[in-house]
């Protein structure tokens, strides 16, 4: 066994591979939204792929291909069988597939994000799938998100929360949320957003920028 | 029958090589309204059941049958000729080395499947499902000789799962899961039953997803189906070479559904 076994075939050493980031959280809350704008961003910087779970259909995929922000054979969208969660933790196959026709056909690459499908906040991906994960919030799901906790928002590499400019309309205390991160996520860090006001997602996508560039893989100036 | 316990990770929905993803054709068949209830529901999963899982029973029964075969078989570097029928051996050459030899019977057992195979959305399922299927398999039961370079000669030869990787790298699902039965130290009658037990439990589960019908019915519906899975299991392993006697039971209804779920704008599963 030992490292045959952990280096056999289909799940290559770190080394040599893009950073795989999951991008996780409910539905509506901007994931879609953060990918395009981590694209659009670091698409001059950064070789990248992306892989959507749609829920009913491509529409996340399509949205992405429309914006423009990415060659679209560079995106691949994923069906997921009514289980979200399911195909980014438990059986992540079809994902990991999906990565590694992106890495056959276009690689090397420095980035593949895989965008889950909206689900709930126990939602997390598998180490096996993603190497770094973001779980986005949004600021009128309630205050009291980061308080309730669940393995997205204790557990993610980074927190984001998204629509801070609707913080005043639907009475969300950023304070509040910002402390009740930090009390159950220790170090690991959070962001406010709002994509909208800035389309770059300019922090996000600096974290994001980091995380690739200290992936231990061929550095990107070597292509 | 003792039960070998690899079956049951091979068939248990939790194995994770993206079987949940896939309906078999449920789906559609909700979609168009052709199964909507319990009773339609079991008519569906018994007729899918005695065609296409006939097939593939069949099917995964021949591929473990293959894997037993080829790990009978002696050194790997040595002329192979005996394993194949004289003329496919002419076709080789005279002399094929035993992967060549393998590989070519990989690969004809393959395109058995996909004779019996009429959608090409079915066979790009059964395709993907096939290789992240083969993918699992062999982080699963990795060929023992990878992880012991003293065997001598006759045991460094690769294992079944590599042997049909290397020729087929995208194997019809009943193939792998043959061939993972194999590796996995299960007979072909036990392969046979995983791949019958296949062709329902997914198409159940996704008809509780869909419909919201109570799970606990649609397992009443696998249970009556339980008897007919033992004897889709011994009636499809009887069959060795010439594979073109396999079973080739067809279900026009189940091509239908497969290249309309194809076509279709909203959709959960992937088949």
């Amino acid at each position: 066994m030992g490292a045959n076994h952990d280096d056999h075939h289909h799940a290559p050493a770190h080394h040599g591979r893009a950073l795989r980031l999951g991008v996780g959280g409910p539905v509506g809350s901007g994931k879609t939204a953060l990918v395009a704008a981590l694209c659009r961003t670091l698409g001059g910087s950064l070789r990248l792929g992306v892989v959507t779970n749609d829920i009913y259909t491509t529409e996340d995929a399509d949205f992405l291909r429309r914006a423009g922000v990415l060659d679209q054979e560079r995106i691949l969208a994923v069906e997921t069988g009514c289980c979200p969660h399911t195909a980014i933790r438990d059986d992540i196959a079809a994902n990991l597939d999906a990565v590694e026709t992106l890495e056959d056909r276009f690689g090397p690459l420095d980035l593949v994000i895989v965008e889950s499908g909206g689900d709930n906040l126990t939602a997390t991906f598998s180490r096996g799938l993603a190497d770094r994960q973001i779980f986005v919030l949004d600021v009128s799901g309630g205050d009291k998100v980061p308080r309730k906790g669940g393995p997205g928002v204790t557990s993610a590499d980074l927190l984001v929360i998204n629509k801070i400019d609707l913080a005043p309309l639907v009475d969300a205390d950023l304070d509040v949320m910002a402390r009740d991160a930090a009390a159950v996520r220790g170090d690991r860090p959070v962001l406010f957003t709002s994509i909208r006001q800035d389309p770059s997602a300019s922090a996000v996508a600096a974290w994001v920028s980091e995380q690739a560039l200290s992936w231990p893989h061929e550095p990107v100036s070597a292509a | 029958m003792a039960v070998n316990p690899a079956l049951l990770l091979l068939t248990d929905s939790r194995l994770p090589a993206g079987g949940h993803a896939h309906s078999g054709g449920t789906e559609q068949a909700i979609a168009t309204g052709t199964v909507h209830d319990l009773a339609s529901l079991a008519a569906f999963l018994r007729g899918r059941l005695h065609t296409s899982g006939h097939v593939a029973a069949a099917l995964a029964a021949a591929a473990c049958a293959l894997g037993e075969e080829s790990s009978r078989t002696g050194a790997c570097a040595q002329p192979w000729p005996e394993a194949l029928g004289a003329s496919r051996a002419e076709a080789l050459g005279t002399s094929p080395t035993r992967s060549e030899a393998l590989g070519a019977l990989w690969i004809l057992l393959d395109a058995e499947a996909d004779a019996r195979t009429a959608s090409p959305a079915q066979r790009a399922a059964s395709r993907t499902q096939g290789r992240l299927l083969l993918r699992v398999a062999r982080r699963l039961w990795p060929s023992p000789t990878l992880d012991d370079l003293t065997a001598g000669p006759d045991l460094r030869c690769p294992g079944a799962l590599d042997d049909l990787a290397l020729a087929v790298p995208n194997p019809h699902h009943p193939i792998a899961l043959g061939a993972a039965a194999h590796a996995a130290g299960a007979s072909p009658e036990d392969a046979a039953l995983a791949a019958a037990y296949h062709a329902i439990t997914g198409p159940a589960t996704a008809a509780v997803r869909l419909l919201g019908l109570d799970p606990v019915a649609v397992h009443g519906l696998l249970a009556d189906l339980t008897p007919d899975l033992a004897t889709t299991a011994s009636d499809a392993t009887p069959y060795s070479r010439p594979w073109a006697e396999l079973p080739a039971r067809s279900a026009p209804a189940l091509d239908l559904l497969a290249e309309r779920h194809a076509g279709a704008k909203v959709r959960l599963f992937v088949s």
